[in-house]
């Protein structure tokens, strides 16, 4: 049989083999994600309140006060960690010391851990029995632990943002012109003016760029605020509880598609603002 | 000497960034082998808390490599072909075809993982085995393969190997095995690496999409944090770690060597 299938496929002409290379991916990408995805529009819309579904989102105070912290929350990541990793990540394009490339290793590794380890490293951090409350313990007597709060889910997220927007800021600072830079300074600017200036500006592509992949990945990540379970409530957790606890599907659906509407137009936009090609993931 | 000052302090501020990514990680892994972690490392050195583990959850952790092993096989047949297909039919088409199966890299897994599953209740067998977190992981993955092979064919001129080949009388398929396919090795090497590292490591699909009898690693993880005393639940993180570390440092190495071409 695989042999008759090779026989032919060996005597079709290029075009049909080529529309062939793609069928696989085309009856995978319709069965699992393009029919599942419209019925998940649908079904947003099937509620009891119909299509007004869709803005419960904005008029729901509960889901409006939802929205706002987790876009809130995102927002002060992102800036956060772009501030972080330009700082870090300058610093480590620009100068060769022994130990560099260990300390690179060490501000990437963390890429691909799932966001439920990294709330459970928040916990060993700022939990009840975490290494902070320990040191707090014994420098004031008292026992810091946060990592429950909305603070230890903003450590959580700059934990997952970090390594992601780093990589990005330190290959966008291999490819500045230092030539541009030189001629700044020999025309007398201070080094702050040529930061601000001739760096920062130049800098500006990638900083679209990955925060924006850091603020969607932030309004998306479940994980995290999963294993903390915190009393915050940010967007993904409301979908969860009114999927599986309240059984609303119509509610749920509905948020999940504004979730995904907001991430996918954040993205989108970066894209035609940097021209490179942006994408989230975890 | 200003300089100097700016150095120090960059450098500070740097390492301290890499310890709060770093320490917590050697938190978990000493509490993973330690006999007592309230009462500290003193309390001694144990790798109980590690089998207990394996007695526990070898099942999940099975189940993520047979999980990872499909999703990449599913993604290779699926995505090396169609990369080659959207790389030669450079066309309207093909940017939508590619704008497409790039979406679940910007909807939220929670999302997708609702809509398959709205799609699909209705299939008890399929909702109950381990296909159906299949399925979740293989769209999430494989835009990592087609992009990853996509950009090795931008770098090499496919057309002209392939004209040639075909000059020579090879048919379309022994042109894309013999031709094609080898051309190709480094971006799919590099697209595996990806896809088994985030098909191991994937929760949020996977945490909607899973039955009691289909738990994956990261699932069990999840598990053990919510119910599991803190040095179980360690030693669970350090063998994912153990499992997700060398294939970071062979990306990285990957990527490294790329940089230096």
């Amino acid at each position: 049989m695989a042999l008759r299938v090779r026989g032919v496929i060996s005597f079709m002409p290029h075009k049909s083999f080529v529309w062939l290379c793609l069928a696989p991916l085309i009856v995978v990408t319709v069965a699992f994600f393009l029919i599942p995805m419209a019925r998940l529009v649908v079904t947003g819309a099937d509620g009891p309140h119909g299509p007004a579904e869709y803005l419960a989102i904005l008029t729901q105070p509960r889901y409006r006060a939802t929205l706002i912290n987790t876009v809130l929350l995102a927002g002060a990541t992102t800036i956060v960690t772009l501030v972080i990793a330009t700082v870090a990540g300058m610093f480590l394009q620009r100068h060769r010391f022994p130990g560099r490339a260990v300390l690179i290793a060490m501000l990437t590794f963390p890429l691909a851990f799932p966001g439920v380890v990294v709330g459970f490293l928040i916990i060993l951090l700022a939990g009840r029995q975490g290494l902070i409350g320990e040191v707090s313990n014994r420098l004031f007597g008292e026992k810091l632990v946060f990592a429950y709060s909305i603070y230890g889910l903003f450590l959580g997220y700059l934990y997952f943002s970090i390594p992601r927007v780093i990589l990005t800021i330190m290959a966008a600072v291999q490819k500045l012109d230092v030539g541009l830079e030189e001629a700044a300074r020999s025309l007398g600017a201070s080094p702050w003016a040529v930061q601000r200036d001739v760096v920062l500006p130049a800098l500006a592509p990638a900083f679209v760029a990955s925060g924006a992949i850091a603020f969607a990945t932030a309004m998306g990540a479940f994980g995290t605020a999963f294993t903390l379970a915190t009393n915050i409530d940010v967007l993904p957790m409301l979908i969860y509880t009114e999927f599986t606890l309240a059984a609303n599907f119509a509610t749920s659906a509905a948020l999940s598609v504004g979730l995904g509407v907001i991430a996918w137009t954040i993205l989108a936009l970066a894209r035609s603002f940097s021209g490179g090609t942006v994408a989230a993931a975890g | 000497m200003r300089d100097r000052l700016i150095f120090v302090g960059q450098l500070l501020f740097t390492l301290i960034v890499a310890a709060f990514l770093v320490v917590p990680a050697i938190l978990s892994i000493s509490a993973g082998i330690t006999v007592n972690y309230f009462r500290g490392i003193s309390s001694g050195i144990t790798l109980q808390w590690v089998f207990q583990v394996w007695e526990l959850y070898a099942g999940t952790i099975l189940l993520s490599f047979v999980i990872a092993s499909a999703t990449l096989a599913v993604t290779l047949v699926a995505g090396v072909p169609a990369a080659y297909a959207l790389h030669v039919r450079r066309g309207r088409l093909s940017r939508i075809v590619e704008e497409i199966i790039t979406l679940p890299l910007a909807i939220p897994g929670l999302a997708l993982a609702l809509a398959l599953l709205l799609t699909y209740q209705g299939f008890s067998d399929f909702r109950r085995s381990w296909v159906f977190i299949l399925t979740g992981h293989v769209i999430f993955t494989m835009p990592f393969m087609v992009r990853s092979v996509m950009a090795v064919f931008g770098t090499i001129d496919v057309k002209t190997l392939d004209e040639g080949a075909a000059s020579l009388g090879a048919s379309p398929w022994r042109r894309f095995r013999d031709v094609i396919v080898p051309n190709a090795v480094p971006g799919i090497l590099a697209g595996s690496l990806m896809v088994v590292t985030l098909s191991l490591g994937e929760f949020n699909l996977t945490w909607m999409l899973h039955t009691p009898l289909t738990k994956t690693l990261p699932v069990g993880l999840a598990d053990s944090y919510a119910s599991m005393r803190l040095e179980v639940a360690s030693a669970y993180t350090l063998i994912f770690f153990v499992m997700i570390i060398p294939l970071l440092v062979a990306m990285q190495m990957f990527a490294d060597r790329e940089q230096a071409r």
